[in-house]
């Protein structure tokens, strides 16, 4: 289990109907690649998170699979439709089986 | 044959030169069965796909890489001088605007960043860059 994991998602408070917004997303957390190894040369197990989705009042935005070549603290900016106020929907998919929410809400104005 | 100091130099610059080819290609077959593998082996076209990356990053640990694809469905990247090739797909919903996303990524070492798009008319566009790093990021 990793320890710490914080996700950081930066959305805009409001937006005009059908207008696109950037959006940036940070999860804290090490990826461990599976590829470096320990002091005593054993090699430390992977721990990556393996998938990220995006969804806007339920229909998808943006699905993500990430590999071990992803950095420390998985950091993704991309861009969206907002058609009407709603909420935006992070999850994050651990290899250990958490998963981690974060909820943005989104007004037309 | 005099070996003279001239010679030698060249002799020396050459085989450098080999072994300089030789590294980089060490995973690129790797890349190239995994690009066929997303593609199915279809042809990939060129031009509207492009992807943003650092001609040198200081950093492997953290190299950021964005890629911009208008009208594609997926885009998976790939380094083809990583242990693993594959980095990352994005499949776009119906609610991404502009297809493009942007991450950072790790590269073991000087390579090129292989980024493939598969098209809403199921074609596949490609596009490379090269990038320098300095300190490789997979602590090996």
């Amino acid at each position: 289990m990793a320890s710490g994991v914080k996700p950081r998602v930066k959305v805009p408070k409001t937006a005009a109907a059908g207008e696109t917004i950037t959006i940036k997303t940070l999860i804290s957390h090490p990826m461990e690649s599976g590829q470096r190894k320990d002091g005593d040369g054993n090699a430390i197990p992977r721990s990556i998170i393996n998938r990220f989705t995006t969804e806007f009042n339920g229909e998808n935005v943006i699905d993500v699979t990430l590999e071990p070549a992803i950095s420390t603290n998985p950091y993704f900016q991309f861009e969206a439709v907002v058609p009407e106020a709603g909420d935006f929907k992070f999850t994050w998919y651990d290899d250990d089986g958490s998963v981690y929410e974060e909820t943005k809400s989104i007004k037309i104005g | 044959m005099e070996l003279t100091r001239r010679k030698l130099l060249a002799i020396g610059a050459s085989t450098f030169a080999i072994a300089s080819i030789t590294g980089a290609s060490a995973y690129a077959s790797l890349t190239d069965d995994a690009v066929a593998a997303f593609t199915g082996g279809a042809a990939t076209g060129e031009g509207a796909i492009t992807i943003t990356a650092p001609e040198i990053a200081e950093n492997g640990n953290t190299v950021p890489v964005g890629v911009d694809a208008p009208g594609a469905v997926a885009i998976t990247l790939f380094a083809d001088g990583n242990p693993t090739p594959a980095v990352a797909t994005f499949k776009f919903g119906p609610l991404s605007a502009s297809r493009s996303a942007s991450t950072r990524i790790r590269l073991a070492t000087t390579q090129n960043v292989v980024a493939v798009a598969k098209m809403e008319d199921g074609s596949f566009q490609m596009a490379k860059a090269n990038v320098k790093v300095t300190i490789g990021g997979c602590g090996g």
